[in-house]
């Protein structure tokens, strides 16, 4: 039995009470609703409600989704609001001497080892983390689930050139393809999430595929086939909807990754210059052997920032997924 | 499947001599050529450029790539420019298996413990094992590695001995079977933690199925219902990731392998490419490239074991 008939079916099995679905008397749409292709949710959809709108009503019912979106929005604001903010520049040094001040009530982070305010600085960094952790991974998803999508649906031939391509790119070590990319394009904010999101996709593609390998196979793609759908609309109606769940979760875990390579690449002079603030380079200095035992507030911070991040998009993340999965929990 | 594998056998050749090219395209578009130390001086032009001519590197690009290609098909690897007079082969003869030993030993662990701790998570949905998933998942991916590896050895070999509790780690070699212990779980971790949570939604998902419902319906025991229905089919994303995974593990990583004193080849993926030293980066890259050709091939061949249906 088809997936999607079958999940219309059990809602009355379990006793949950079917949606009302009208009355369909027109042949072609009957064909249509039974090949599977309403496997968006319009048939348990009730009246007037757009997938999009019921998904983002179960969001807002997930009170971990919320609290991910909350986390989320507060961390864009900072970063969109900072000079409003921080109480000092992002390079200012309050005091030289100060240099490794812990915690007071006038530096609530304490200070850095150039003296400079850690929780301006950790203000300031949320832009440049934001933006390389986050719009990074919005290109892998872009590059990364077509292609993907593409190798996994049509197998053969096009699945061996594409992922070949895949371990090719894959085994050439990523920071020194960014950093040919960053040396050719120039640095810059926007050329290194351009970089990270041009190289990182491959594992994206990868988790694609395997979904689209044996979701392929299912009974619901055959029936949309024998129903005359074709390639591309049962990539995008069947196939996606239903490979988003590792989708999400790697999303997620991009994201520090790519802070932290933003890191790397200003390590070696390529990335932002100093001394403009990210969080990764704010680990990265606190890291420091000399500072890590006698110091370790300036560690703690910008670890904070970045797992907060992280937590946020994975809440938010599951969140999603549920809220878009029209079987939803029981 | 041996017709499949043989075609993609017959594969790793247009890939390996594919990262060869790309490599020493890159190579070419930083610059020096690493026949010097960086930033030695009162070396004169002379030298440098006799130097280069040793190595070959005053040969046009593709004459290079073809003797390069020409001399790793035979199993030359040439000699490293930073660590000469000695030779790749015997570099990494000598590390690659330590590394290699260590890596497997680490992905059993971060795939046992990962999947577990995973499933768990999945079946007490928003439980506290499902929370300990996430916190562990956070904090290996917002902690650096080196981080992790320090906190590791201030708790095992510090902080615990001082409080009277011993449990026997050294750190420096691996001695004995407990100096492994340490390594294993520093460089398990991070893949633990990923393996977890790609396990858990998965399983997530995999729970909401019909065929599991189906399952329960007709009285099947709830341990029986996740071992046989729903772990495989969540099985394919936490395929996917271990190959890849063993062939970054089994290659050694420079932070673990520099904080636990661990003689294997990771350190020589960073210093190498400090150094530019080319052979020694063309020979890591390719190691780890022929690595992971094998192991995305075993993971192919997995996914059609787990799930029949799958077809290339």
């Amino acid at each position: 039995m088809a997936e999607s008939q079958a999940r219309v079916a059990d809602r009355t099995v379990v006793g949950v009470p079917a949606p009302t679905v009208g009355p369909i008397t027109d042949v072609p749409e009957v064909a249509r609703r039974l090949s599977g292709l309403a496997v968006g949710g319009e048939l348990v959809a009730h009246r007037q409600r757009s997938l999009w709108g019921d998904a983002w009503r179960r969001l807002l019912q997930n009170k971990m989704a919320v609290a991910g979106l909350f986390v989320v929005s507060v961390f864009t604001l900072i970063a969109v609001f900072a000079p409003l903010i921080a109480p000092y520049a992002q390079s200012e040094v309050v005091d030289y001497r100060l240099a490794r001040t812990a915690p007071t009530w006038l530096w609530p982070m304490g200070l850095d080892q150039n003296g400079r305010d850690i929780f301006s600085r950790l203000v300031y960094g949320a832009r440049v983390s934001l933006v390389v952790g986050v719009l990074s991974q919005l290109l892998i998803l872009a590059i990364g689930l077509p292609i993907g999508a593409l190798a996994g649906y049509y197998g053969g031939k096009v699945d061996n050139f594409i992922m070949r391509s895949v371990d090719v790119v894959y085994a050439v070590p990523q920071i020194l393809l960014v950093m040919v990319f960053l040396n050719i394009f120039g640095p810059g904010l926007v050329n290194i999430f351009i970089a990270i999101g041009l190289i990182g996709w491959v594992t994206l593609a990868r988790l694609v595929r395997g979904q689209f390998l044996a979701l392929r196979e299912q009974e619901y793609v055959n029936a949309s086939k024998v129903a005359g759908a074709g390639g591309s609309s049962i990539i995008i109606r069947h196939l996606m909807p239903n490979s988003l769940t590792p989708v999400i979760v790697s999303l997620t875990f991009g994201i520090p990754t790519a802070i932290f390579t933003e890191a790397a690449l200003s390590f070696v002079g390529v990335g932002i210059l100093p001394p403009q603030a990210s969080w990764g380079q704010m680990v990265g200095d606190a890291s420091h052997p000399g500072f890590i035992m006698t110091d370790p507030f300036m560690l703690l911070f910008p670890v904070l920032a970045i797992g907060l991040t992280m937590l946020g998009f994975t809440f938010l993340g599951d969140g999603l997924r549920d809220a878009l999965d029209v079987r939803g929990s029981d | 499947m041996l017709r499949y594998s043989m075609n993609r056998l017959f594969w790793f050749v247009p890939t390996m001599i594919s990262i060869i090219i790309l490599t020493f395209i890159i190579l070419r578009l930083t610059p020096g050529t690493g026949v010097i130390p960086a930033g030695a001086q009162q070396i004169s032009a002379d030298t440098i450029a006799r130097l280069e001519r040793q190595y070959g590197l005053d040969k046009p690009l593709l004459q290079q790539m073809g003797i390069y290609i020409w001399n790793a098909a035979r199993g030359d690897f040439g000699e490293s420019f930073a660590y000469r007079p000695q030779s790749v082969n015997s570099i990494l003869s000598r590390t690659f298996p330590i590394s290699l030993k260590l890596g497997a030993y680490a992905t059993i662990f971060a795939v046992v413990i990962g999947m577990t701790l995973g499933v768990l998570a999945a079946v007490n949905q928003n439980g506290l094992l499902d929370y300990i998933s996430v916190t562990l998942a956070i904090l290996f991916y917002s902690l650096p590695n080196f981080v992790m590896g320090f906190l590791l050895i201030l708790l095992f070999v510090v902080w615990l001995p001082n409080r009277g509790v011993s449990l026997g780690f050294n750190i420096g070699g691996l001695e004995k079977p407990i100096d492994w212990v340490l390594p294993i779980i520093a460089l398990g971790a991070a893949p633990l933690a990923t393996i977890a949570r790609f396990t858990r939604s998965s399983v997530i998902e995999s729970i909401r199925s019909d065929y599991v419902r189906t399952a329960r319906a007709k009285g099947l025991r709830e341990r029986l219902v996740i071992m046989r229905h729903v772990m495989k089919n969540a099985l394919i994303p936490v395929i996917t990731l271990v190959g890849p995974i063993f062939a970054a593990v089994g290659t050694g990583s420079f932070f673990v392998e520099k904080v636990f004193n661990v003689p294997g080849m990771g350190p020589y993926f960073v210093e190498s490419m400090v150094a530019k030293d080319q052979p020694m980066i063309l020979a890591v890259v390719l190691v780890y490239g022929l690595f992971l050709a094998f192991m995305n091939l075993a993971v192919d061949l997995l996914y059609g074991v787990v799930d029949p249906r799958i077809r290339y």
